[in-house]
Order: C-alpha cells, then structure tokens, then sequence
C-alpha cells in the first residue's frame, strides 16, 4: 500500500460517508423539529421516513412502463411522499400525542413507540396484502450508473473526479442535490416566512405565543407536516441510494438519525444536518479502522472493522454530549428571572 | 406392558388369520403446511404422497392399508413437538417424514424417540439434529458442517480465486459458516485477505470500499438472501465484478430481485437440488404435476426421497418379521441399518447417529438474474 492508492480510499470512504450523512441529516430534521416545538421525541417518525420509502417505490413501480422522463419520475415521487408522509405526522400528531399535550413526558414518550409499532405492521399488512415484503426499487435507467461516466458530456471531469477517489453514482448526486434543496427550502420557510417566525414563536414558548394570537395548535400541526414531509423526502432518497426497504427498514436509520439530532444539539436545524454528516463520515472511517491497522502494524487497531460502525458512532456521542451537553450546535436554556 | 399388549394383539391377529383382515399401516409427515413457509412444508408432503401411492399395491399384497396422515408443525418448534406427542399416540404411524427446519426437528425427534418412531428428514441441515445420536432421527441431506468446506472447495478449485474476502452477518449461521470457509480456505492455502460481519441491513459503503483496495478473487458471505441481495447491488454499482459464493441462505429466488441488474456471477451452495439437476426426476414432475396440479420442486423430490426410504424400510421390516406389519422399533432398526435404491437423489444409507453416508451438495450460478446448476459436490459426514 502506498499513499497513492492509500489517498483515494480515504476520499471514497469519506464521500461514502457525507453521502450517507445527507440521508440521516435529512431524517434528523424531522426529529429535530418536532423536538423543538413540542419537546417530545417523535419515534414514530422513523416509520413516517419508511412511509415516503414504499410510497416512492409505488411511485417508481406504477411508472415504471411509461415513457416519461426519470427525473419526472423522481419529483412525482417525492411530492407523492412528502404528502403522503406530511399527512400520516399531522394526523398521528392530531390522535396520538394532542390528547396527551398536558400529560407527564414520559407519557407521549411510550405513545411515540407504540404508533411507531402498530405503523410498522400496517406497511406490512399494506404491501403484504400484494405479496410483496422487500421491496426492491425500479429505478429509471442510467440513475444506478457512474456520474459523469464513460461516453457523457461530463466524462473528463468524472474522471479527474474518480482518480482523486471521489467515484460517485449518478443517483448519490441526486441525492446530495435533493437534500440541499430541502435544506434551503427549509431554511426558507423557517427564517423568512410568517409562518416560520410563528413556528419559532411557539417553540420558545407556546403560552405566550398563544396570547399573542398565534394558534398554536395550528402551528404543531404545521410542524408536523414539514417534518413528515421531510421524512418522506428522506425515505424516496434512502430507497433509491439503497435500493430495498421493507416495513422493518426504519429502525436503524431511525435511530441513527436520532443520534446524529442529538450530537448537533436537538431543537438546532443546523445542528441535525452537521450531526447526519458528521456521523455518516464517522461511521465509514471507523469501519476502515482495520486497514490503517493493519498497515501500521498495530494489532487492536485490525480488530475494527465494519461490525464496530454502530459502536463507534454512539461512542462519539457520548464522548461530546460529556463535554457539550447541548450537543454540537445546541443553545444552553439559561432561564432569565 | 405395552409391547406385550402390542403382540398380544398382532398374536390375535394371527390366530384370527383371514387373509381379509386388512392391518392399517401409516406414516406420517410433520411440516409447515400454514404459515410463511407452508409452500415448502406442502412441497414434503405431496412428495410424500407421490412415494406412497407408488407403493401401495405393495403393501396390498402382503395384506397391509397404507395411509398418509399430515401433520402441520407451522415452522414452530413448540407446535411441531405437541404435534409429535400426537404422532406417538397413533399406534399405527409407523414412521414420520419430516421437518423442513432444524428447529423443529430437534425436539420433535426428543419427544418421538421414547416411542421408537423413525423421523426422515427431507430437509434438516444444522449438525444438532443428528449429533444428539438419537436412535429415531436420520436425514437424507447433507450437514451444515459440509457446507462451509464445499463452498471454499468450490472457491478454491472452480474459481481459482488466491485472495478471498469473507463476510457474514454476525448470526449463528452465517458466523460459523464463514469459519469453517475461513478454515478451509486457509488449509488450502488460499489467502483471506478481509473478515469481518455486519449487522448492517442497508449500507455496506464502507465495506465495498475496502473490497475495492483489497481486490479480492472472490467473495464469500455467509448470510440470508435479504441482506446479501443488498451487499451485491451496492458492491456492483462500485464496479466489483469478483463472485460472490454464499451457502443455503442465498436459496430464493427474491435474491436476483433485490440485486437487480447486479445478480450476476453469484454461487451458492445449497441441499435441496433444483429438479432438472436429478436426471431420475422426469416420471416423478409428471406424476406430481397430475396428482397436485402443481408443480414439483426440490423439496417435493426430497420429501418423495425421505417417504422412500421409510416405505422401504418398512418393508425390509415386514419382511424380516414373516411378512406381517413389524413393530416401530423393527422399523426404526431396519431404516438405520438399510440401504435404500431407486431413489432420485442416489442411493441412501445412514451411519451409526442417521447422517446420510453419501450426500450430495448442489452449487447453484446466478448469472443475469437466472438460476441454473453449476456443479454438485459429494459431501461425506466425518463418521461414517
């Protein structure tokens, strides 16, 4: 192994990472929003994400005959999702957790994990009922295929790209797009708009707001609906990069992404996109722990390999929550009197 | 006492003597005939039923009804023992057929050996079902622990490969088939350049990034088909083109789905052959087809095996006892110690603890998302 080959390994493994990052970002800011206007951890969103997964497979299998444009495809696929999911929180927000508004935490806390469940077996009973269980995306052709590969117009800066490591797909860079998009989009919404600055509002303190003339139920309802319509996106963008989801599939990434909002400081909208990346990131170096070991010649460093991602990436975060409680780019409440 | 109340009533039967009076003889089978897997459970027993309605006119002759009584274990071992207690309850079972899964087969084969009822599995694999040396448990496939030397023989030999990575996903299953790869791929000198196992359903970035410097010839990953599937679309995508050898867990056709446009150049070795690879099975597809309306596949052909080898063995044992219905223990005895012919897997005979002495391993080739046969293996247990 010399630094020539050694380089553009670390770069591959590294894009791998901030790719995978954008996904648990864009998971993440829906934990992170709802947390920050109703301080409830929303485990059901994980399965609003595998909602927007299966309605972007439909999307893509319904379409998949007709002629039209694969990129058409995919925003008929995302909107179909961000409805659909946008919907399905709102109205979980409006059974599950408003009649518990005014219960003890924990309350809301168990009623999260119990819609995340029963949500879990409706997909299955849903797609079960077509005999299907993983469900294996049809994407439209050249999506699967090399970015800026052999014979495209782009084919010199692909492989400038390529010989630094950076080999992407076509639809990794989608997906890099499609999740900044939502970011501005997002970022839009909640710093510029009316509807932002009242969302805000309600966040820092709902009583108040509400005597300003702010309603805020309205306001949570509208949360939830950024927020699922975010998990919907994020739900089209992991079946297309991973190709299989199945009812099941949002345990982990849920977990992760809750991790990642927590690492940034849960309640920051930057903070749950700075935590997605940098655990993505993190999660793929710890996994090529083992050959850096092993070219150093030192033995427990090649006991790490890919089945120590999962550990490592909890390890970092309690490493920093130890010395930043509020997580990466979380504010400290300093109660004024 | 129960045995003498047994010969006292075959002893009445005798002096009765009528050459009308009919002995009902059954045997049973015990598999997954409701649930997730009931079409493989259904498979066994209509392959056993194609067995029996062969040799019925046999039985006939020397005065003895034959009779097929199904039993469902729904893939559960709890149901599969209470439904084996129910076995051992009918005097006339003889000897069951079955299970489809190891699970099931370990305590039903407890719960029937007290009774000296004979299982024959079409199906089992995992190396507990005949290590526990019970005198009532044979099977005619080969053991788990065959299939981890097969696959590496296979990468060694028929892929030529010197650098190999290993992969498996940290279950019982898939962690001790990849060391007994690991193990023999070593013993043969071939380099393991990577091992390690993911829990990971979803994203293997960082292992197909590793696979990319490493360079491997090959690749073995002892796993379930959903996960693998994954592995090797993403492993495709990045332009690795080397094979992907697993075991039995790759055995589904939903493999080369969830691959997609990357199942190609994939091994897999697995027990229950695919039909075309029996060349005896022609009559057997035609007859199961007429008789089911429904096509036969490898487990059908296994579970006719299995109720062969019970349906000879009975007859040895009638035999042996002047032509009258023998006792479960006689058949139990003569089913361990035969050797049986005619069947479409080969010739069966068992060693001392009911491991097929001669068993055969089939390796499967997808490529372009079609199954077809590559190669069978002759597998030996260790005992013999």
């Amino acid at each position: 192994m010399d630094l020539a080959t050694l380089l553009p390994f670390v770069v591959n493994v590294i894009a791998g990472g901030l790719v995978l990052g954008f996904v648990y970002a864009i998971i993440a800011l829906g934990y992170t929003m709802v947390y920050g206007v109703l301080q409830l951890i929303n485990f059901a969103h994980s399965e609003v994400f595998v909602t927007g997964a299966v309605v972007g497979f439909e999307v893509f299998r319904v379409l998949a005959p007709s002629p039209l444009n694969g990129y058409l495809k995919l925003i008929i696929a995302l909107l179909a999702a961000m409805l659909v999911s946008g919907l399905l929180n709102v109205l979980i927000e409006r059974l599950a957790y408003r009649p518990l508004r005014n219960a003890p935490k924990l309350v809301p806390l168990i009623t999260a994990i119990g819609v995340s469940l029963i949500l879990q077996d409706v997909l299955r009973i849903i797609e079960g009922f077509q005999g299907r269980f993983d469900l294996t995306y049809t994407l439209p052709a050249g999506f699967s295929g090399k970015f800026c590969g052999e014979g495209s117009s782009c084919e010199a800066l692909g492989n400038v790209l390529r010989t630094v490591g950076i080999d992407l797909q076509l639809k990794d860079v989608i997906l890099i797009v499609v999740s900044l998009l939502s970011l501005a989009v997002l970022n839009y919404l909640v710093n510029r708009t009316r509807l932002g600055k009242a969302i805000r509002a309600v966040a820092q303190d709902r009583v108040t707001a509400g005597l300003m003339g702010i309603d805020a139920n309205r306001m949570i309802s509208a949360t939830f609906l950024i927020g699922g319509a975010l998990g919907g996106i994020s739900g089209v963008l992991f079946g297309m990069k991973f190709g299989t989801v199945n009812a099941y599939s949002g345990f982990d990434p849920g977990i992760i992404a809750f991790t990642a909002a927590v690492l940034g400081g849960i309640g920051s909208i930057p903070g749950a996109v700075l935590g997605g990346l940098v655990l993505g990131v993190i999660q793929n170096l710890i996994g090529v722990t083992n050959i850096f070991g092993g070219l150093l010649g030192i033995a427990n460093l090649e006991a790490i390999d890919a089945s120590y991602q999962r550990i490592g990436a909890f390890l970092v975060l309690v490493l920093i929550l130890i010395f930043k409680p509020t997580g990466l780019l979380g504010k400290s409440n300093v109660e004024k009197v | 006492m129960k045995k003498t109340a047994l010969s006292l009533s075959l002893l009445t039967a005798l002096a009765l003597g009528s050459a009308s009076a009919q002995t009902t003889v059954k045997i049973a089978t015990l598999s997954p005939l409701s649930g997730g897997q009931s079409d493989l459970g259904t498979q066994i027993r209509n392959g056993a039923q194609v067995a029996l309605n062969e040799y019925k006119a046999q039985f006939q002759k020397l005065g003895m009804n034959l009779q097929l009584v199904a039993y469902d274990d729904q893939a559960d071992p709890a149901t599969g023992t209470s439904q084996a207690r129910k076995i051992a309850s009918d005097r006339s079972i003889l000897a069951v057929v079955g299970t489809l899964n190891s699970g099931v087969a370990i305590p039903s084969s407890q719960a029937l050996v007290a009774s000296r009822v004979a299982m024959v599995s079409p199906a089992n694999t995992a190396n507990q079902v005949t290590d526990r040396g019970l005198s009532n448990m044979n099977r005619i496939v080969a053991r788990d622990d065959a299939q981890g030397p097969a696959g590496a023989n296979f990468i060694r030999t028929n892929l030529k490969a010197k650098k190999v990575y290993v992969l498996n996903d940290k279950t019982a299953y898939g962690e001790g088939l990849a060391l007994e790869v690991e193990k023999a791929l070593k013993a043969g000198g071939v380099q393991v350049v990577g091992n390690e196992g993911t829990e990971e359903k979803s994203d293997f970035s960082s292992i197909v990034a590793k696979i990319r410097l490493q360079r491997p010839d090959a690749i073995y990953f002892g796993g379930i088909y959903n996960q693998v599937g994954v592995f090797i679309k993403q492993l495709r995508e990045a332009g690795v083109t080397a094979p992907v050898v697993g075991g039995d867990g790759l055995d589904s056709a939903e493999l080369a789905t969830i691959a997609g446009a990357g199942a190609s150049n994939i091994y897999f070795t697995t027990v229950a052959a695919p039909l075309e690879a029996l060349p005896a099975a022609k009559t057997f597809a035609a007859s199961y087809q007429k008789t089911f309306n429904d096509a036969a596949q490898g487990f059908g052909a296994f579970g006719y095996d299995a109720a062969k080898v019970v349906l000879q063995g009975i007859l040895a044992a009638a035999r042996a006892n002047g032509n009258k219905a023998p006792t479960r223990q006689q058949v139990e005895a003569a089913i361990r110690k035969g050797s049986f012919t005619g069947l479409l897997s080969g010739n069966v005979s068992f060693n001392s603890v009911g491991d097929r002495r001669a068993a055969t391993l089939y390796v499967m080739n997808v490529q372009d998302g079609k199954y077809k046969l590559s190669t069978s293996l002759p597998v030996r247990p260790a005992k013999q």
